[in-house]
C-alpha cells in the first residue's frame, strides 16, 4: 500500500518508549478544551465557585498553624509569620498531590470515552496537570497578597531573595513529577485497581515526610531528617520557602535537589514507558 | 483505478475470558510466589484444572483479511458475538490487535457511539466544540462549520441549552451532525442510527450517501437493519465466528445472513417435513413447479405455478389455494384462487395451474408461502396443509424502470403501479 498524507499503521508489535508529542500537539485544542470542561463543571451549581479554589487551601493553612504551628510547635519559622510559613509549602504541595491523585484516575475515570474514540491518550492528564496549574496560579496569587500584606506588617522579616528566580522552574518539576507518579498509578490501576485506594492515603502519608506541616530544621541530625532529605519533594519545597521567605523558612540543599532531579526524569520515563504499555490495549482489561 | 485505503493483514485479537478485572495485586503476588517455589495456584478454584487460564482463550477476530478502497460503502453483518464491534474497535485504533497489521491512508471518524464526550453540564454549543475536538478537529474547522452542524443536527432552538435537558433523540442528532460534518477519508459507524427517529434516520443516511459519493469517503457501517444496509452500502461483509465468510454483493451477503437457501429450485417436491402443520387425512400438496428454469423473472411478467394436490382422505374434498408473496422487508401480496374451489375425488391426485399477476412487483427478492385451505362452518378458512417460503423467485427489470431512478422498497412498497393520471380541471 502506497504511502498516503494521513498514512497510518496499527500493529500488534509493542513499541517501547514512544511520546508522541507530535500528535498531542495537534490535538492542543482538545487539550484546552478538557481544560475548560474540568474548570466549568466543577464549579457548575455551586454558589461560591472558583473561590473554592482559595477557600480550601487558606482553611487548611489555619488548621496548620494552629495545630502544627501553635500547639505543637512544630514551625522553627524565625522572624518569618507562621501563617505565611504555612501557606506557602501547602499551595506548593496542593499541586504535587493534586497532579498525582487526579492523573492516576486517568484510564478508570475515562473509559468511557476512551473505548469508543481514539484520540492521543496522554491528552487527558496533560490536561489535568494544567487545570492544576490554573488552580495552582490562582492559590499562588493568594500567597502573594498575603505576602505583600505581611511586608508591611512590623515586626516580622520576610527577605524574598533571588531563589525566587528558581520557582518557574521547581513548579516544572513539581508537575512532571506528580505526573510521572499520576501515569505509572493510572497504568497500574487498569489491572490492579487496589492502588486507587492506596493514592489517597499514600500522598497525605508522604505529605509528613515532606517538611509541609513542620520545619525541616528541627529535626536536624535525626533519622527523620535523613528520611526527608532523600524525599524528591523535600529541597522543592524547602527551595521555595526560602525564596519567597528567606533563609528563616527554608534551606537550600543542592545535593538533594539534583537527587530529586534525577528521580523525577527517571520517574517521568518510567511513568510515560508504561503508559505507552497499557494505552494500546487497556481498554481489554479496565 | 481505485485507490486503497484500508488494508488489513491476518488480524486476530484473542481476549481471556473469566476473571480479568477481578484480579488484585494480593492475588497476582501470590500467584507469581507460588509459581516460583512451583505450587499449585492459590487464586484458583479447588478443582479446576492445572493451567486453567490457557484454555481459556477467546478469539474474537480469527486472521482477518480485508482490502476496502477509496469511496466504498462497507456493510459489515453478523450475528451478535460475531466481531463486528471489535473489529472496528481495532481499525479506529481503540484497543491494538493480538496479531497482524492495519494499514490506512487516512483520518477516521468513529462513531461507535452517539455523543462520546458530551458532558452533561454544557451546552450544545461547547459540547460540539467539545466532540468535534475528541474526534480530532481543530477549534478553526469546528468553527468554520458550526453553522452547517447547527443546521443539519434541527437542535438550534436550543443549542445554548446544557445537554443533559435534551431529550435523548435531540442529543442523537447533535452528536450525529458533529461526526458527519468531520473532514475524514473513512467514516465508521456502529448502528447508531437507530435512535433517532425515522425522518432524521433517513437523512443521516442520505447525507452519508452523499458524502461518500460526492466527497469520496469511505464508510464503513455495522448494523442489524437490513434495510439501512441496502440503502446505504454498495459491497457487504459477513462475519461469523471472528471470521469473514462472505464479501461482495449485498443481496447475497444478507441472504447468507438470514440464512435463505441459495440454489434455486424450480421443481419442488414437497414431503412431509417442511409442511407447516401436518392434518391427517386432507389434500395436501405434493408437489410445485414454478414454471420458470432460471429463477429470474422480468419485471412486468406474470407468474405461472403448477400445483401437485393428493387427497389422502376417503372423500371428496373441496379446497382453495392462496399464494402469500414476501420480500425481506414483509408481505408484499396474497392471491387466492376464492372463486374457483377445486374439488378431488377420495385418493386422487390432481395437477392444477395457477395464474398469478406479478407484473407490478417491482425488483428484489421474493419467496412464496402455499396455503391450501377449505372455507368451513361460518366462512372461516381451515387450513389444509402450509408451505411456508419454499419457493423464491427474483424480479430483475431494465436499466430504465422507474425512468432510472433506483426504487427502494423501503420507503415506496413494492408495488409499482405505473404512473399518476394526471389532468388539469
Amino acid at each position: 500500500m502506497e504511502q498516503g498524507k494521513y498514512h497510518k499503521l496499527i500493529t500488534s508489535e509493542q513499541k517501547g518508549f514512544r511520546l508522541n508529542l507530535k500528535e498531542v500537539f495537534k490535538y492542543k485544542d482538545l487539550i484546552y478544551l478538557l481544560v475548560r470542561r474540568d474548570f466549568v463543571s466543577r464549579y457548575k451549581q455551586t454558589i461560591l465557585g472558583p473561590a473554592w479554589a482559595v477557600i480550601q487551601p487558606l482553611l487548611t493553612t489555619v488548621v496548620f498553624t494552629f495545630v502544627f504551628g501553635n500547639i505543637a510547635g512544630l514551625a522553627d519559622s524565625g522572624a518569618v509569620p507562621t501563617f505565611l510559613f504555612y501557606m506557602c509549602g501547602n499551595v506548593t504541595w496542593a499541586l504535587f498531590s493534586g497532579c498525582i491523585t487526579l492523573i492516576s484516575t486517568t484510564f478508570i475515570a475515562n473509559s468511557g470515552v476512551m473505548g469508543k474514540v481514539y484520540f492521543p491518550r496522554l491528552c487527558v492528564p496533560i490536561s489535568t496537570m494544567f487545570s492544576q496549574f490554573i488552580s495552582f496560579g490562582i492559590q499562588m496569587a493568594m500567597f502573594l497578597v498575603f505576602l505583600v500584606i505581611y511586608l508591611f506588617v512590623p515586626g516580622y522579616s520576610i527577605q524574598p531573595n533571588l531563589w525566587i528566580l528558581m520557582f518557574p522552574a521547581l513548579i516544572m518539576q513539581i508537575a512532571l513529577l506528580g505526573f510521572g507518579f499520576g501515569i505509572i498509578i493510572s497504568a497500574l490501576t487498569t489491572k490492579y485497581r487496589d492502588l486507587q485506594f492506596l493514592v489517597g492515603f499514600g500522598v497525605s502519608l508522604w505529605m509528613y515526610i515532606t517538611p509541609v506541616a513542620y520545619s525541616l530544621k528541627i529535626f536536624e541530625g535525626s533519622i527523620i531528617y535523613h528520611i526527608c532529605r532523600f524525599n524528591p519533594m523535600t529541597p522543592i519545597i524547602e527551595m521555595v520557602r526560602y525564596g519567597f521567605l528567606g533563609p528563616d523558612a527554608g534551606r537550600i540543599d543542592l545535593v538533594a535537589w539534583i537527587i530529586s532531579l534525577a528521580v523525577t526524569v527517571i520517574i517521568a520515563i518510567i511513568g510515560i514507558g508504561m503508559f505507552n504499555r497499557v494505552e494500546r490495549t487497556f481498554m481489554d482489561t479496565v | 483505478m481505485k485507490k486503497e485505503i484500508l488494508e488489513i493483514k491476518s488480524v486476530s485479537k484473542k481476549y481471556r475470558l473469566g476473571m480479568i478485572g477481578g484480579t488484585t495485586l494480593r492475588d497476582e503476588l501470590q500467584r507469581k510466589r507460588a509459581a516460583r517455589k512451583g505450587l499449585e495456584d492459590p487464586t484458583r478454584t479447588i478443582g479446576s484444572k492445572a493451567k486453567g487460564n490457557a484454555g481459556e482463550e477467546f478469539l474474537a477476530l480469527h486472521d482477518i483479511n480485508l482490502t476496502v478502497y477509496e469511496g466504498e460503502r462497507v456493510g459489515i453483518i453478523g450475528h451478535n458475538g460475531a466481531g463486528k464491534s471489535t473489529l472496528l474497535k481495532l481499525i479506529s485504533q481503540i484497543t491494538a490487535p493480538t496479531t497482524g497489521t492495519i494499514e490506512m491512508n487516512g483520518r477516521i471518524a468513529s462513531m461507535l457511539e452517539v455523543g462520546t464526550g458530551f458532558h452533561p453540564e454544557l451546552t450544545g454549543r461547547e459540547n460540539i466544540f467539545m466532540n468535534g475536538a475528541i474526534l480530532g478537529m481543530t477549534k478553526q474547522e469546528i468553527e468554520s462549520k458550526i453553522e452547517d452542524i447547527i443546521e443539519f443536527s434541527e437542535v438550534r432552538q436550543f443549542i445554548d441549552t446544557p445537554v443533559k435537558r435534551y431529550s435523548s433523540g435531540m442529543f442523537v442528532k447533535l452528536a450525529f451532525s458533529v461526526a458527519a460534518h468531520l473532514d475524514s477519508e473513512i467514516m465508521i459507524m456502529d448502528e447508531v442510527l437507530a435512535v433517532g427517529d425515522m425522518a432524521f434516520q433517513n437523512k443521516c443516511l442520505e447525507k452519508m450517501n452523499q458524502v461518500s459519493k460526492q466527497e469520496g469517503r469511505t464508510v464503513l457501517y455495522v448494523s442489524h437493519n437490513m434495510n439501512t444496509i441496502r440503502q446505504l452500502c454498495e459491497r457487504c461483509i459477513v462475519l461469523s465466528h471472528g471470521q469473514i465468510v462472505f464479501d461482495g454483493d449485498v443481496e447475497e451477503a444478507i441472504n447468507l445472513y438470514l440464512g435463505r437457501k441459495h440454489n434455486y429450485e424450480n421443481e419442488i417436491v414437497v414431503t412431509d417435513e417442511i409442511r407447516e402443520i401436518l392434518v391427517p387425512n386432507v389434500p395436501v400438496i405434493t408437489g410445485i413447479n414454478l414454471n420458470n428454469p432460471t429463477g429470474i423473472l422480468e419485471f412486468g411478467s406474470k407468474m405461472r405455478f403448477l400445483i401437485d394436490v393428493e387427497n389422502r382422505s376417503n372423500k371428496h374434498w373441496d379446497f382453495l389455494l392462496r399464494i402469500i408473496m414476501k420480500s425481506s422487508g414483509g408481505n408484499v401480496v396474497t392471491m387466492s384462487s376464492t372463486l374457483n374451489t377445486i374439488g378431488l375425488d377420495a385418493r386422487k391426485k390432481g395437477t392444477y395451474s395457477f395464474g398469478m399477476d406479478t407484473s407490478n412487483v417491482v425488483p428484489g427478492n421474493y419467496t412464496f408461502t402455499f396455503v391450501l385451505y377449505e372455507v368451513g362452518t361460518m366462512n372461516v378458512d381451515n387450513n389444509l396443509d402450509v408451505l411456508r417460503d419454499v419457493a423464491e423467485i427474483t424480479i430483475k427489470a431494465d436499466a430504465d424502470f422507474n425512468h432510472g431512478m433506483p426504487w427502494n422498497p423501503r420507503w415506496w412498497g413494492s408495488i409499482a403501479n405505473g404512473d399518476l393520471e394526471v389532468s388539469e380541471c
